[in-house]
């Protein structure tokens, strides 16, 4: 556990040096902002080490083939046996090794929480933003569609919904939890258009006649920028819980190498009562490693957007 | 009054929302999950009556009838509580099914949720109280790391450690088998013996979210200037943290507790589902493990309507909190 040379943010402040201030440029510009707000959330000392045990899961996930000793689906060893020389983490029961399982699993975890997070935060800011900037009916109605999806229970509609889609793959796990997951943002983001959408700055731009979409995106957006990355984070958080839970369910493919679907194997083969335990430990504790990690890096984000919670 | 009739209004509509969700849903799916239901109900050798058909499929989609009949027949199947046949349980209707395992998980989510809200606002106020000093950062971190715990790992590790291992606690089940549920108070003893594990399951998954909700809260009343004034007029220090800045400081987190209670009801259904518990989310954990669709679809309903419900009640209970929503609204 010694590598930390996958964390990003060192290169940051050299990023930032290196673009003079007050360029406009459109290829820079994301970078620059990116740089700032990884050092900014560098300066926060949780969100630092929510960074840090990120950057570990992703040198894990990308480098899973050079990390792992064996394959991670190959039925090559005794089946059920415990922790060994060989089998860290001891084998399943049809003879996989379960170290190599918890290291390519990674991957599937990583994916569906940043892609799952990502797109429930893109229909989230544009149903937001939408409904913050446009009082009236559409304002009315998108706000009682976000109410509405806000009470119906999330994980039981996610169960339906992946028992009828039989389709049985990450994508469908992915698709099913960002519909579920975007109204808390939605809502956050709505409240804050709206209070924007009356400034000065925003009347300005759209008297001197800029089209909607850029008075929306390039006034509005970029003053939110906090609270877009704390939905972001908070959904991406909730998206790994439940990829767990719907994989656990055996709601996702059985096949696929993910640390729900160990969960599911483990629980399918009484994994505890033949005292296998740390086939449930630990990709559990993977699972919560990646979530704390996501949660660390949102107070950060918090502290930003709100000033009497940074740290003195 | 506004805010009463406004919210009685809302709830009507969003009443209303949902059951009509509950009503798209399955039309929408591929396939046909009435076929898929009446195939089951065939193998599983349950005889079919054109009554439990038509109940199954007012429920789940008729292929050759309008939308607008088939609706219908749904909601006049919902007020007489016709939700048709499960093949998961062939001697009950679905309703007699639901009917049994409701007033479980109502207990055992009701007791967790005012638990969970009680220690976890009660640590909140601690932490926003003494922020920065080590009291603080030992809850937080706690917080964030049982947070981020899914609830079926946590029941899975307590099952492991203190049933099979120990033995302190019953491994299955919501109360001894071979006894009838009455309400004696040896057989209380023992559903209370049997629901601690899931219950605790549940409350220390459901903690955090109170923790931070409160804290956040605590930080931000004591920034208020009627706290620097309560505590430059010397009052003790005990007075400020709850009687000023902790009383002001749970508004907010009343309206949370509708929305947290979604996630507690989630994490039910699995922790049930581990525990064998004979709520409603074992319901639902059986019925998904069968694709029994009408159960399903019949549960998904009543959860989100107890939802619903609930999150009414809490609204309403509001008014007599705030009063600036009496005034104003």
């Amino acid at each position: 556990m010694t590598i930390i040379t996958a964390v990003p943010p060192p290169e940051a402040p050299g990023t930032a040096a290196q673009i003079p201030i007050g360029a406009g440029g459109a290829i820079p510009g994301p970078l620059r902002f990116l740089g700032r707000a990884l050092r900014t959330l560098w300066s926060n000392g949780k969100a630092r080490t929510g960074l840090i045990i990120l950057g570990l899961i992703i040198f894990v996930a990308v480098f899973a083939p050079l990390l792992a000793p064996h394959s991670p689906t190959a039925t090559t060893f005794t089946p059920y046996r415990g922790p060994n020389a060989v089998n860290w983490f001891g084998t399943t029961g049809n003879g996989q090794d379960v170290f190599s399982q918890i290291i390519y699993g990674a991957r599937v975890s990583l994916l569906v929480g940043l892609v799952a997070g990502g797109l429930a935060t893109l229909v989230a800011v544009t149903l937001g933003l939408i409904a913050g900037y446009r009082p009236g009916p559409i304002d009315e109605v998108l706000g009682f569609v976000t109410n509405l999806a806000l009470v119906i229970p999330a994980l039981p509609l996610m169960i339906i919904l992946a028992a009828y889609l039989q389709g049985r793959s990450v994508w469908t796990i992915v698709l099913v939890v960002a519909f579920t997951s975007w109204a808390t943002g939605a809502r956050v983001i709505r409240s804050q258009a709206s209070t924007l959408r009356t400034r000065e700055f925003v009347t300005s731009a759209a008297f001197s006649g800029e089209r909607l979409f850029r008075v929306v995106f390039r006034e509005i957006l970029p003053n939110m920028t906090s609270l877009v990355a704390a939905s972001f984070f908070a959904a991406a958080t909730a998206a790994v819980l439940a990829e767990a839970s719907l994989e656990f369910l055996g709601l996702g493919n059985p096949a696929t190498v993910s640390w729900g679907t160990i969960l599911y194997h483990a629980e399918q083969q009484n994994a505890l009562l033949t005292g296998q335990w740390v086939m449930v430990f630990a990709p559990g504790l993977a699972i919560v490693l990646l979530m704390v990690s996501f949660t660390l890096i949102n107070f950060g984000v918090d502290a930003l957007s709100n000033p009497r919670l940074r740290e003195k | 009054m506004r805010y009463v009739s406004r919210k009685v209004v809302l709830f009507i509509i969003t009443l209303w929302a949902a059951i009509t969700l509950n009503f798209v849903l399955p039309r929408l799916m591929p396939g046909s999950p009435v076929d898929a239901a009446l195939g089951k109900l065939a193998s599983a050798g349950v005889p079919i009556t054109n009554a439990e058909k038509a109940a199954i499929e007012a429920q789940l989609g008729a292929p050759h009838t309008s939308l607008f009949v088939q609706y219908g027949d749904y909601l006049k199947n919902i007020v007489t509580l016709r939700f048709g046949t499960s093949y998961s349980f062939p001697s009950e209707t679905v309703a007699q099914a639901i009917g049994k395992a409701l007033p479980w998980t109502v207990a055992l989510v009701g007791v967790t949720t005012v638990f969970a809200f009680v220690i976890g606002t009660l640590l909140g106020v601690y932490a926003g109280w003494h922020r920065g000093k080590l009291g603080d950062s030992s809850v937080t971190i706690g917080a964030t790391f049982f947070g981020a715990f899914p609830p079926f790992w946590l029941g899975l590790l307590l099952l492991y450690w203190l049933s099979f291992k120990y033995g302190w606690f019953p491994i299955k089940g919501g109360y001894n088998p071979g006894t009838i549920p009455n309400w004696s108070l040896s057989f209380l003893g023992d559903a209370v013996d049997h629901s601690v594990l899931p219950a605790l399951t549940l409350a220390i998954t459901a903690l955090s979210g109170w923790v931070f909700g409160m804290r956040n809260n605590m930080i931000n009343t004591l920034g208020e200037d009627f706290v620097t004034f309560a505590e430059a007029n010397g009052l003790r220090t005990r007075t400020v943290a709850l009687l000023y800045a902790a009383r002001n400081a749970l508004l907010p987190n009343v309206t949370a507790f509708g929305l947290s209670l979604g996630a507690v009801v989630g994490g039910a259904v699995l922790v049930e589902g581990l525990f064998s518990y004979p709520g409603v989310g074992n319901l639902l954990y059986i019925a998904v493990t069968n694709h029994d669709f009408p159960l399903m679809q019949a549960l998904f309903l009543v959860i989100t309507l107890s939802m619903l419900v609930t999150i009414f009640i809490v609204d309403l209970l509001y008014v007599r909190l705030d009063p600036r929503v009496r005034s104003t609204a």
